[in-house]
């Protein structure tokens, strides 16, 4: 918004719990939380100018994603026709610096407080009849007040300002939690491939970050990512190559099931099954780099209100097996940004609730079906029974042959 | 045939000669206390603005070259008569323009006064009086670059006399931005029994049909003061979506920009029509 040429006088606040972040040259080392930011998302990092210093600190690019599950053959291959770069993996980290530096130089128009918290929130009467402001009053931890014509809440999936506008949500916990570490390989490859493996206790996925490097996201039960992240480091390693090379979960009838099917494919679609590689093994864990957090999926019924917009997590949350989360909160955000840009050049009160309905509506409708396709796969591949694992199977069998279904 | 003759009723002529009708401002008072609501009576005024605030954006946008994208209206003096509440004053101010915004009714001053107070910015682009417009032609010869007279001629006693307030109150070459209402047959129909008994879009008693403006008298009204009609656009409410979109024909709403001619100090001497005039333009109002 800072960036947009119709906020040319308008004034905007930013409150950040967090120190400010930003770095001349990336240690050498690389952080844990990491991102899959997808093309859409760089080219809304682009327009307000973030994605060059991203590419000045690092980030890897990927060309290729495998899936496939643990209990069969199955898998479904994604990359683009013209070999251009499907996603990105960039530290969260590259990102907060790079924004930082953008929103340094809007600094006329943008105040960024850092280390700052709300602590209350007035909201204001819809049609106003009385004297009071209409306006959102806000209360700072130090003692500050703060009014504002619009209230945007991206304050995560725990989001204060959601609550606090009594919006319900619609959440629920998995019961599974993700292990996140930086790997070292264990020879240096192009490593362009983001691989994701479904084990029934959940997915292992490696996202990479140098030719050496990649980041693991693995997502299991809360007891075994305990152990996980307890256990020696060399176990920690081999763990992690095991469930990426094992065929433990396999079983000869989903076997020749998918024998079957995948030749009645090829039949069809000669060029519809590819041949399914393997994963870089790795060597080494960073020491440090071990870390879990819960996971769980939530859906805010409105997004917004008078005078009140949420975004990202605060909006939903998604399990991270679809690499998505952070991009439908970009998402949010380029649409939201339209629509104030455009409500700005026509004079209209930002906080009114008319603009701001058809932000909710076009991302309502955007990602209430992924978050249900997210969660619907995660409860697919959470299981070993047969009937299903054949279901899953056929199906991805059939998706990775059917480019539309793709 | 729901008239042929369009009788307008003219007050004798005196010092305090006024474009205001009286009944008129009873009519507003009762309702002042709703302008600001949304989702209330004056809701298909608000989503006007969707469509009227960037026709005149635009408008003068495309009449000059020197503008910045972040303050479009910056450095422009606009009056707004009869501006109600302040609906449309409020986004040209914010777009940059110094606002002026007169209205007969006292109690929507005040509402609009009270409105904008509450943003820093607004109070000082706005100021709003109470007052008619003929009042304030004597402190504000040749004033302002624009005039909005935007759902307001269709509730004028004397058309002509507020046309020629316009053009005394205007900078030569100043543009006149108009939104008003049709005499038509549908224009009853859709705009009195549908949209007031009916569907409740309109508060009932709002409009009189009889008042009701068509494009060629207000073109004629307009060319005769010294003005230039450069647009005419027809103008429909979907009461579905709530929301209004241009159309080609003009036979309900329509907007109008008209220019005032460059040349300097022309004033009409205030001259009754003649009573062929009267019938002519009788004739047309029938059979549109």
């Amino acid at each position: 918004l800072g960036h947009d040429i119709h906020f040319h006088d308008k004034k905007i606040a930013l409150l950040e719990a967090g120190p400010r972040k930003e770095y001349y040259q990336m240690p050498d080392s690389y952080s844990n939380r990491v991102s899959s930011i997808s093309p859409g998302s760089a080219t809304l990092l682009r327009s307000c100018g973030a994605w060059d210093h991203v590419c000045s600190l690092r980030f890897k690019p990927f060309r290729r994603m495998q899936v496939w599950d643990a209990c069969s053959e199955a898998m479904i291959v994604f990359e683009k026709d013209d070999l251009d770069d499907m996603g990105y993996i960039v530290e969260n980290d590259v990102i907060m610096s790079a924004l930082t530096k953008q929103l340094d130089a809007v600094a006329d128009r943008v105040e960024v407080l850092y280390r700052s918290r709300a602590v209350g929130y007035t909201w204001p009467l819809p049609s106003h009849s009385c004297d009071t402001s209409p306006w959102v009053q806000v209360e700072l931890a130090d003692g500050r007040r703060l009014q504002t014509k619009l209230l945007i809440g991206a304050d995560g999936h725990n989001s204060v300002v959601r609550k606090k506008a009594e919006i319900k949500n619609v959440e629920h916990q998995y019961d599974q939690s993700a292990v996140v570490a930086t790997l070292h390989l264990s020879e240096a490859t192009d490593n362009n491939v983001a691989w994701q493996r479904f084990l029934p206790t959940g997915p292992i996925a490696l996202l990479p970050l140098s030719d050496t490097a990649s980041s693991l996201v693995w997502s299991t039960s809360h007891d075994h990512a305990s152990e996980l992240l307890t256990m020696d480091e060399e176990s920690f390693v081999d763990s992690i190559n095991s469930a990426f090379w094992s065929n433990i979960n396999h079983s000869d009838f989903i076997d020749t099931a998918g024998a079957m099917f995948r030749s009645a494919i090829s039949l069809l679609k000669p060029s519809g099954s590819a041949v399914r590689q393997l994963p870089p093994s790795v060597a080494k864990v960073d020491p440090e780099s071990r870390a879990m957090f819960p996971l769980g999926m939530g859906h805010a019924t409105e997004y917004v209100q008078h005078r009140v917009a949420l975004i990202g997590d605060a909006a939903h949350r998604v399990h991270p097996l679809a690499g998505q989360g952070v991009n439908l909160g970009f998402g949010d955000i380029a649409c939201l940004a339209h629509h104030l840009s455009a409500a700005a050049f026509n004079g209209s009160d930002l906080g009114s609730l008319k603009h701001l309905l058809k932000f909710e509506t076009e991302r309502q409708r955007h990602n209430v079906s992924l978050i249900a396709a997210t969660d619907m796969l995660k409860r697919l591949y959470s299981t070993t029974l047969t009937p299903l694992v054949l279901l899953r199977t056929w199906g991805l069998q059939a998706t990775n042959a059917l480019p539309p279904v793709k | 045939q729901l008239s042929l003759f369009r009788f307008t009723v003219k007050r004798p002529l005196s010092t305090s000669h006024s474009s205001v009708d009286s009944k008129e401002v009873k009519k507003f008072q009762l309702l002042a206390h709703k302008w600001w609501d949304e989702e209330g009576e004056y809701a298909a005024l608000h989503s006007m603005n969707d469509i009227r605030v960037p026709f005149i954006r635009d408008t003068l946008l495309s009449m000059t070259s020197n503008y910045h994208l972040g303050n479009p209206l910056s450095g422009i003096k606009i009056l707004d008569v009869g501006c109600g509440g302040g609906l449309l004053s409020e986004p040209l101010g914010r777009l940059g323009a110094s606002v002026t915004g007169i209205d007969p009714v006292e109690d929507n001053i005040r509402i609009a006064d009270r409105h904008k107070s509450f943003d820093p910015v607004l109070a000082k682009r706005i100021q709003y009086k109470s007052s008619s417009l003929e009042e304030i032609v004597e402190e504000s010869m040749e004033t302002f670059d624009v005039i909005v007279a935007s759902e307001v001629v269709e509730h004028v006693a004397d058309l002509e006399m507020f046309i020629k307030c316009c053009s005394q109150v205007l900078k030569p070459e100043g543009s006149l931005f108009i939104t008003t209402i049709n005499k038509t047959q549908l224009s009853y129909v859709l705009g009195i029994v549908v949209a007031e008994k009916i569907m409740g879009i309109v508060p009932e008693g709002t409009h009189e049909w009889e008042k009701f403006v068509p494009p060629e008298e207000l073109e004629h009204v307009l060319e005769s003061n010294g003005f230039s009609v450069k647009t005419v656009n027809g103008m429909l409410y979907n009461p579905l979506l709530g929301s209004w979109g241009w159309m080609e024909s003009t036979s309900l709403n329509y907007a109008v920009h008209a220019v005032k001619s460059g040349a300097r100090g022309r004033s009409h001497p205030t001259d009754a029509p003649s009573e062929t005039d009267i019938q002519q333009r009788s004739a047309t109002a029938g059979t549109a």
